[in-house]
């Protein structure tokens, strides 16, 4: 026990000098806020350490349109290292779109193009993929050859899981009827948030990408989960929305307050769905990046004071991490099990 | 406020890997697990159901069996009983047969006893009657030998015999 906390706190001292030692010759003056968002934020590139002022990153694809010369420009990212120019694209340093890909119009204001980088965590959303592909088609080809078999190895570990998915959150919700269609859904979105929200958990690359921590991402899952609600929604369903019998009828007619307030509830529930991801995500990934940017604080008071304060982070960044794993889980379980609400909602058949 | 404001690329590239995610996933995994994962259910319900009917069958036979057996546990019993009640009628037959050869055949010694008690008795007789005349024709011939004698014994036999 006691090598063990040496050795991370060895680590952690090294880590510390060397970014501190970036930070202060970039900046002068270590600004925490910057830093923590930084981390949690998409890049064009992936950082993958700092030694002695000397970065290391893997440069990306940049893929811009320019709406000013309408053409598209394809390079790497490594062009723009260091706020250096390149074709008239730009790093912005100032909000509006801080840290975005930006070139100037010929009055001199800044305009974003149109931007399919593959950013890190593009890349970080194939890296889940190839992990999701790599793992689960060798196990559904087993599955195939060898149906009656007990499971094994990683099949024995996973079967529970799809299980729980299965009987827990799909039959659960949707019913024994019509709960097999929307199984393929529910396990990608379950596996795939999991994935991410576990290697968002790795300090280090492959993993370090805030990808359910970002509203894009969990935006586009919960867009597929409205679209399959509204998609599957029965009659029933739609009566139930614009002409709920339970409702009295001056809550309908002349003014349609509940219908309304039903419509709205389309729409607010994926949309909590997406918030309740980004937000439980992103809030993990703040608070342990803290914890390290508060080590570079007291850095500046030297060497005692950091040496100090850095057992004390890395025992709370380590107890953190512990959370976010169960966290990671629960996420995941989440967002399925409320997408299968959503779906057991749209399918339902008469009352209960 | 970056953090709040989704970016169109990452949009466009997320739905796109995730809906490659979800075909492929749904092809080459989903599909095969939950298919064999039922299929396997299936086949434990089923199993289960066939142990239980051959349980019951096996129930069944091992009441049938049960019941020969008492069957012919009882039989034996019987048989035993009979056996028993029949060596005990041959023991008791044969010993009263036994006492009665016996009988007989101390009668039959007793009655050939008796005769040759009789035929000893008879040849006792004989002899003795024999040797009677004998003794008395010698006794006779002894004192008839002089006259004087003679006629005084058919004198007294004369005397003794009554004439009658």
């Amino acid at each position: 026990m006691r090598v063990k906390a040496f050795l991370i706190l060895a680590v952690a001292l090294i880590l510390g000098n060397s970014s501190f030692a970036q930070e202060h010759e970039k900046q002068e003056k270590f600004n925490a806020g910057d830093f923590v968002i930084e981390e949690v934020l998409d890049a064009y590139w992936w950082h993958i350490a700092t030694y002695k002022g000397h970065e290391t990153a893997i440069p990306l694809p940049v893929i811009v349109k320019s709406k000013i010369r309408n053409q598209w420009f394809f390079f790497w990212s490594n062009k723009l290292y260091h706020g250096k120019q390149y074709k008239g694209f730009f790093i912005n340093h100032h909000s509006p779109n801080k840290g975005k890909i930006v070139e100037r119009d010929a009055q001199g204001n800044l305009v974003r193009p149109i931007d399919l980088s593959i950013t890190k965590n593009v890349v970080a959303i194939w890296i889940s993929m190839i992990l999701l592909f790599g793992v689960f088609i060798p196990i559904g080809k087993r599955y195939k050859q060898e149906a009656l078999q007990p499971p094994k190895g990683l099949q024995a570990l996973l079967e529970p899981v799809i299980l729980f998915i299965r009987d827990d959150v799909a039959r659960a919700s949707i019913g024994d009827e019509k709960y097999e269609k929307y199984m393929p859904f529910l396990l990608s979105v379950f596996f795939f948030i999991f994935i991410n929200n576990l290697l968002g958990l790795l300090p280090f690359f492959p993993g370090g990408a805030n990808v359910t921590g970002n509203l894009a991402v969990t935006g586009v899952m919960a867009f597929f989960t409205f679209m399959i609600t509204t998609i599957s929604g029965t009659k029933h369903y739609w009566k139930h929305i614009f002409w709920s019998p339970e409702v009295p009828w001056w809550l309908k007619a002349p003014l349609p307050l509940m219908p309304f307030i039903e419509l709205t509830g389309i729409f607010i529930k994926p949309t909590v769905l997406m918030i309740r991801l980004f937000a439980n995500i992103l809030g993990g990934h703040i608070v342990r990046i803290t914890f390290v940017a508060l080590i570079f604080i007291f850095a500046m008071f030297g060497i005692i004071a950091a040496l100090g304060i850095s057992v004390v982070s890395v025992l709370f960044i380590v107890f953190l991490t512990f959370l976010e794993l169960l966290v990671a889980f629960i996420q995941a379980y989440v967002f399925t099990f409320l997408s299968a609400i959503y779906f057991g909602m749209a399918v339902e058949q008469g009352h209960h | 406020m970056e953090l709040l404001t989704p970016d169109l690329g990452l949009i466009f590239w997320m739905t796109l890997s995730f809906i490659i995610v979800l075909i492929l996933l749904k092809k080459f995994a989903w599909k095969p697990i939950l298919e064999s994962i039922k299929q396997r259910e299936e086949f434990v319900t089923q199993s289960l159901e066939q142990a239980n009917q051959a349980r019951q069958e096996l129930e069944k036979v091992k009441d049938e069996a049960e019941k020969i057996l008492a069957q012919a546990r009882k039989e034996r019993e019987e048989m035993i009983k009979d056996a028993q009640e029949m060596r005990s009628r041959i023991l008791s037959q044969a010993e009263e047969e036994g006492k009665k050869a016996k009988q007989r055949k101390l009668e039959e010694a007793l009655q050939e006893i008796e005769a040759a008690k009789q035929n000893a008795l008879k040849e006792i007789k004989d002899t003795v009657a024999e040797l009677s005349i004998q003794i008395a024709e010698k006794v006779l011939r002894s004192q008839l030998d002089d006259p004087q004698k003679q006629k005084k014994y058919i004198q007294d036999l004369l005397k003794n015999t009554n004439l009658n």
